[in-house]
């Protein structure tokens, strides 16, 4: 309606590939050399574990900033398909796990994950805005309480250990290098999903089911199918991180699910930024970075390194305080303060 | 009541159905056939007073929650740690001073201040925006749980009731008939009874002052439209400090009472804010009777799924709360 009376904008005539900004290839070119001067520590536990809870904040931020359904059951996904990787496929408790090869085991745990989370989905989209987040909340907890309960299945408290990746192609996918590259690849490939999905009909539709479900339901959309299916492809890149997780820590366990860490992922997704899907990795690299870090730094104030959960909290405190849509949030702000004059306020050109 | 048989008459046959089937249960002698079927009576009167007693104390917590929720629309996700922090200021004041009774006013006026502390700083200043109070109240209780755990360390503290509670009481269900004739009566602790009594008038009390008095009148008025009520004349951000406060003591006295028949630990908030959560969505949000059944229903399943079906007790619980926002989204009591 505001769209006639502009102008229509200049055909780009560059080639697709010309047209990404030079910062994006700076960061590709430093994530895909970084193996080549990092630490085996600095691969294996720094930037895999965030491209791991980067891809586990993704799948909230997808639900989050174009669906608008935040869920604090995606760890609950992750951990999910972590168990079923667990007892289908190999691991130290033989008499659970199966054993079954791992070209059936990772697409089925992916298929019942995805299974479980549109259930879940289904259930919690009957619920609107913060009722959301109280029920994926309470799924969340229900699921923690029932593996460590249950000992048929999920082994009970112990969980599972020694759950490691295949050796395809004679790598050892668990070395610094090639996990690696193959976290880095399945969080680029998730990114690109995400961007992809949110410009795809589907995902537009998505969020005009944010803004406005009446009208999208007047103009004949499927509020609630689109709400669902946003869970179950939400799922999947949920699942693929929890798998991943599985095999960098070797073991699941209820506590890889319990309440602590879903808030977790919550706080990186948030932290990050919900608007743009580069958000919860940035967030993952951040809380990684706390994660490491923070006990040295506590230990050099004198606080004593436990303390570590009151940093993170009030680190999350003052961002969603100050600024509600995380670092990216802030960066927006700053750069918008730095284009304006400061004597007239206007924007400058 | 009424008109909810009149509409519903299959339901409500089911209803009574079921009321009838549960009290044969608890004052009938049982055959034989039934206890070699379910096992003992005592067991599931134990059960049975248990699941009720526990159903008082989330009453007691999940009443709070639900009361600022229904009546200004504050999403406080910190309510656990409001619960945990009274339970550890009822557990000085009843060890220092020794007077149990003295726990309950000073963690009521302690927590409440809290409360009014949060209101005014936190909720005010993000009115309606739902997703905010959410992620800053998680952050306030992430940061508060690890202060606590800071300053109280990670024990086990248990809060004693004095000597005129403790020890159990003879009730008149009888749970079984010795071969003389002669009928056996339960015992149960005293302590938990009474404190079962006093949720019961807390939450009695609660509904006459929503419903019969002037305040209650005002408090109803501001959730109904907030905007003309303060164009009458009357202080409504004073109404919401107020009902604020009293939430949030209610969840301090429900500590003391949490930890004088559990205990209390780091965690245990985590698990009383699920609990209320769970209650206030099974019993529809902002309705006080609704937490009632609420957490009647979820205090009895989560003790009989314990004795009957130990592995999948909390499995019966979250049933419970898919079967409710399967069929009723609102919660059992809750309207629209």
């Amino acid at each position: 309606m505001v769209a006639i009376d502009r102008p229509a904008p200049r055909e780009d005539s560059r080639m697709w590939i010309e047209k990404i900004p030079a910062a994006y290839w700076a960061l590709v070119v430093i994530l895909l050399v970084i193996p080549s001067f990092a630490s085996d520590f600095v691969m294996f536990q720094i930037f895999g574990w965030t491209f791991i809870l980067g891809l586990i904040a993704l799948s909230l931020m997808f639900l989050g900033g174009y669906g608008g359904m935040v869920s604090l059951a995606q760890m609950t996904f992750a951990g999910f398909a972590g168990y079923m990787v667990a007892i289908l496929g190999a691991s130290a408790i033989d008499t659970i796990s199966q054993g079954w090869p791992w070209w059936v085991v990772i697409p089925l745990a992916l298929i019942l994950t995805v299974i479980f989370a549109t259930a879940v989905g289904w259930l919690a989209v009957r619920t609107e805005g913060i009722y959301t987040i109280m029920i994926t909340l309470a799924i969340a907890a229900a699921f923690f309480y029932f593996t460590r309960q249950n000992y048929d299945v999920f082994n009970g408290f112990q969980g599972f250990n020694s759950v490691l990746p295949p050796r395809l192609f004679g790598v050892d996918w668990r070395g610094p290098e090639a996990f690696y590259y193959l976290t880095l690849f399945w969080a680029a490939a998730g990114y690109f999903a995400v961007l992809y999905v949110a410009r795809a009909p589907f995902g537009l539709a998505l969020q005009g089911v944010r803004d406005n479900p009446r009208r999208m339901a007047a103009l004949g959309y499927s509020v609630t199918a689109h709400r669902v299916a946003a869970y179950s492809f939400a799922a999947l890149l949920a699942g693929i991180g929890g798998i991943l997780l599985t095999w960098q820590s070797a073991q699941i366990s209820p506590g890889t699910v319990a309440i602590q860490p879903a808030i977790d992922i919550l706080v990186i997704a948030v932290v990050g930024g919900l608007r743009h899907p580069i958000g919860p990795f940035i967030g993952a690299f951040l809380y990684v970075l706390l994660k490491t870090f923070a006990v040295d730094v506590l230990v050099a104030l004198g606080l004593g390194g436990e303390r570590f959960n009151l940093l993170i909290g009030l680190g999350f405190l003052v961002i969603v305080f100050f600024s509600p849509d995380g670092i990216l949030g802030l960066w927006e702000k700053l750069r918008a303060s730095r284009n304006r004059d400061p004597l007239t306020g206007r924007e400058r050109h | 009541m009424r008109a909810f048989a009149r509409r519903h008459p299959v339901w409500t046959g089911i209803i009574a159905l079921a009321a009838a089937v549960a009290l044969w249960l608890i004052f009938a002698v049982w055959p034989d056939g039934l206890e070699d079927a379910i096992g003992r009576k005592k067991v599931f009167l134990n059960a049975f007073f248990n699941g009720i007693t526990l159903g008082g104390l989330y009453f007691l917590v999940a009443s709070g929650f639900t009361l600022i929720f229904g009546l200004m629309r504050n999403v406080n996700l910190a309510h656990g740690s409001l619960y945990l922090l009274g339970g550890y200021i009822g557990y000085y004041v009843a060890d220092s001073t020794g007077y149990w009774l003295l726990a309950f006013p000073v963690a009521f006026v302690v927590v409440g201040f809290f409360g009014i502390l949060l209101q005014m700083l936190v909720f005010r200043r993000m009115e309606g925006e739902d997703l905010r109070q959410t992620l800053v109240t998680i952050g306030i209780s992430i940061v508060v749980a690890d202060l606590m755990l800071w300053g109280f360390g990670g024990d086990f503290y248990n809060i004693n009731p004095p000597e005129w509670l403790s020890g159990p009481m003879d009730t008149f269900f009888v749970t079984a008939v010795k071969s003389n004739g002669e009928a056996v009566y339960m015992k149960y602790p005293m302590v938990r009874i009474v404190i079962f009594a006093a949720s019961v008038v807390v939450g009695v009390a609660m509904w006459l002052a929503l419903n019969r008095t002037r305040i209650g009148m005002m408090i109803r008025a501001g959730v109904d439209d907030r905007d003309m009520l303060s164009a009458t004349g009357a202080r409504i951000q004073l109404v919401f400090v107020g009902v604020f406060a009293f939430g949030a003591g209610l969840a301090g006295i429900a500590g003391v009472v949490g930890g004088t028949f559990q205990t209390i630990a780091p965690g245990e908030d985590i698990r009383f804010l699920l609990a209320s959560l769970v209650v206030v969505i099974v019993g529809g949000m902002g309705s006080i009777p609704g937490a009632a059944l609420g957490a009647l229903l979820i205090g009895l399943a989560e003790q009989f799924g314990s004795v009957y079906f130990p592995t999948y007790a909390v499995v019966l619980t979250f049933l419970i709360m898919v079967t409710v926002l399967a069929f009723r989204p609102q919660g059992l009591m809750g309207q629209g």
